[in-house]
């Protein structure tokens, strides 16, 4: 219990003396505004158009079909690395696997997901 | 381990339909000006023959996959209602007012595949296999919702949905890592052999895992802290893909609730019981106070469904073969009575016009007689008056709970019973004892909805005048999970 006691009465100090600095340093020091303060400074250039473009569709598309076949791919590093001992299972079920998301690419294909125009 | 031991006849189920699904995605690329109603006459005939393998494999008790998946009665029963309100919806989807949308391949492959996750969030008994067909059924359900992509407030439902559910699987996943966390393992037999040695009482963690589940699942099953997206959902998404959300959904949630707390559970545990109680009487009154004020039947439709599932959540809470095998039962008719009410907003609703306003019923039994008793019979039924199936079904629930000393929750229920007659009464009296004050055109009678529609009230009605049989049957056979 008295340890805990120390740790709330530094809490208490620390927030006094915090508190006091904060309050001394507004309180006494002068305020004169400009616009030059108001800036970012080294923050990286002023902005020079609003962030919340609108993107075309087409890209997110295309970033939906990079994750879907990426992932692809990190399913079938960890079979590369126990295909010795899966075996036959492994290659059936991985053929399967890939199999399907042929049918998604094909999907993806045939409905004009991969043109750009 | 090698291809035999993976015991794949037990998913049959599971593989007839996803093939199903693969052969419609294909034959749609192949043959890009094929009749749209192949694509509904191949889905039925995929859910017909899943239908026969789960038949087939009732009884058997078998594991397969080591383990992760179990096809116990309980499952069985569950593939039951998940396939039948597949199957209904899909009927649905010939309405004239959203015909334009939903029959393509899309639809069609999307709707078996949230199948596919409902089979194997009842059957999976390793917490991974859960929360993957729980994904599969979520992400289908998510691109159903915004299906009539041309409408904006289809998007708007999809796009919550999506949000929302996002957020709910995350809860799930957390809670699943906690369990693992504590017992070392995601299988749910091992869990449940874990805390019958060490009581769940004396792990904050493993508590803190089961409640972050509870949410999670709790957000399919709609229930009261996490039901803010039913209403805005159900209502934006097209009527066929409500039905089966609102009843195939809920069905397979309920299951894997069920099954994830049957092992985190030894025996009944109070802590528990007061916090599902609690959230039990909270859904029934925000469900039923809620949808009170609606005009719109398919928002009156989401929030009866929030108050469905607390009373659903009653028959857990009771924690006995009784409660489980009202669970079953109630669920099983809860589909029927929903999907009904669903196929006639359906039925009603022409190319130009959504039939779903309180209003457009008025005197709705002087156009249509036959569709307006069959609406009675629906109102009737998931009111819970007596001669139906939802009197039945709500008195099982009920009774069990009363049986295991639950006497003030059943009080709330009962309560919260009457309240809802105010709301489904009103349809009701709409539809017999009021004028019609402007007529919306009522389209010509779609066959194939006409069929779903028999269905639902021939079973609405049969399982409230014979319901022992069936009872029978899942109070023998289904209640015992593996």
């Amino acid at each position: 219990m008295n340890e805990l006691i120390a740790v709330l009465v530094m809490l208490i100090g620390v927030g006094l003396v915090v508190g006091l600095l904060l309050f001394l340093s507004n309180w006494l020091g002068p305020k004169r505004e400009n616009p030059v303060k108001g800036e970012p400074f080294e923050c990286g250039n002023i902005p020079i158009a609003t962030t919340s473009a609108r993107f075309s569709v087409k890209f997110y598309t295309v970033a939906i079909l990079f994750v879907l076949f990426d992932i692809e791919i990190a399913f079938l590093f960890p079979w590369a690395v126990v295909f010795q001992s899966l075996g036959w299972t492994g290659l059936v079920s991985m053929s399967l696997f890939i199999a399907v998301l042929l049918l998604g690419l094909a999907y993806a294909w045939k409905r004009g997901a991969l043109q750009w125009d | 381990m090698s291809l035999s031991s993976l015991n794949l006849p037990v998913v049959a189920p599971v593989i007839t339909l996803s093939l199903t699904g693969f052969v419609i995605v294909g034959v749609s690329l192949i043959w890009s000006k094929v009749s749209r109603h192949v694509f509904l006459l191949l889905s039925l005939l995929g859910l017909g023959l899943s239908f026969w393998f789960t038949t087939s494999l009732w009884n058997s008790n078998t594991i397969a996959f080591g383990g992760m998946v179990v096809a116990d009665n309980y499952a069985l029963f569950f593939n039951f209602i998940f396939l039948i309100s597949a199957a209904l919806s899909m009927l649905l989807s010939q309405g004239e007012h959203e015909q334009g949308h939903l029959l393509n391949a899309e639809y069609f492959a999307l709707m078996l595949f949230a199948t596919v996750g409902m089979v194997l969030m009842a059957a999976g008994s390793n917490l991974l296999v859960l929360f993957l067909g729980l994904e599969t059924l979520s992400i289908s359900l998510y691109v159903l919702a915004g299906i009539k992509r041309t409408e904006p407030k289809s998007l708007e439902a999809a796009f919550k949905y999506f949000l929302l559910g996002a957020f709910s699987s995350a809860f799930l996943l957390y809670g699943i890592a906690f369990i693992y966390g504590v017992t070392g393992s995601l299988s749910l037999r091992y869990i449940s052999n874990f805390i019958s040695s060490a009581p769940l009482a004396s792990q904050p963690l493993l508590l803190l895992g089961g409640l972050l589940v509870v949410a999670g699942l709790g957000f399919k099953v709609v229930m009261f802290p996490f039901h803010m997206w039913a209403p805005d959902v159900y209502e934006g998404a097209a009527t066929p893909v409500t039905a089966f959300m609102a009843t195939g959904s809920k069905a397979a949630a309920f299951a894997a609730l069920l099954r994830v707390l049957h092992s985190l559970f030894d025996g009944a545990s109070t802590d528990w019981m007061v916090i599902l109680s609690v959230l039990a009487v909270l859904t029934m009154f925000v469900g039923n106070l809620a949808a009170i004020a609606q005009a719109n039947v398919k928002r009156m439709l989401a929030y009866s469904s929030v108050a469905h599932a607390g009373y659903v959540l009653i028959g857990l809470i009771a924690w006995s073969d009784a409660g489980t095998a009202g669970v079953l039962f109630y669920l099983l008719v809860y589909m029927f009575m929903t999907v009904g009410a669903f196929a006639v907003l359906s039925f009603l609703s022409s190319r130009q016009s959504e039939f779903v306003m309180l209003d457009d019923f008025r005197g709705l039994a002087f156009r249509k007689p036959a569709v307006a008793l069959a609406m009675a019979v629906f109102m009737f039924s998931l009111a819970g008056l007596p001669p139906t199936a939802g009197f039945v079904g709500k008195f099982y629930l009920f009774s069990a709970a009363v049986k295991a000393g639950h006497t003030p929750l059943v009080v709330f229920a009962v309560v919260n019973s009457v309240i809802s007659l105010y709301y489904y009464l009103g349809v009701v009296v709409m539809m017999f004892m009021r004028k019609t004050l402007r007529t919306l055109s009522i389209p010509p009678t779609v066959p194939l909805i006409a069929c779903a529609l028999l269905v639902a009230v021939l079973a609405s009605c049969a399982l409230g005048l014979f319901p022992s049989y069936l009872m029978d049957t899942i109070e023998h056979f289904a209640v015992h999970l593996l």
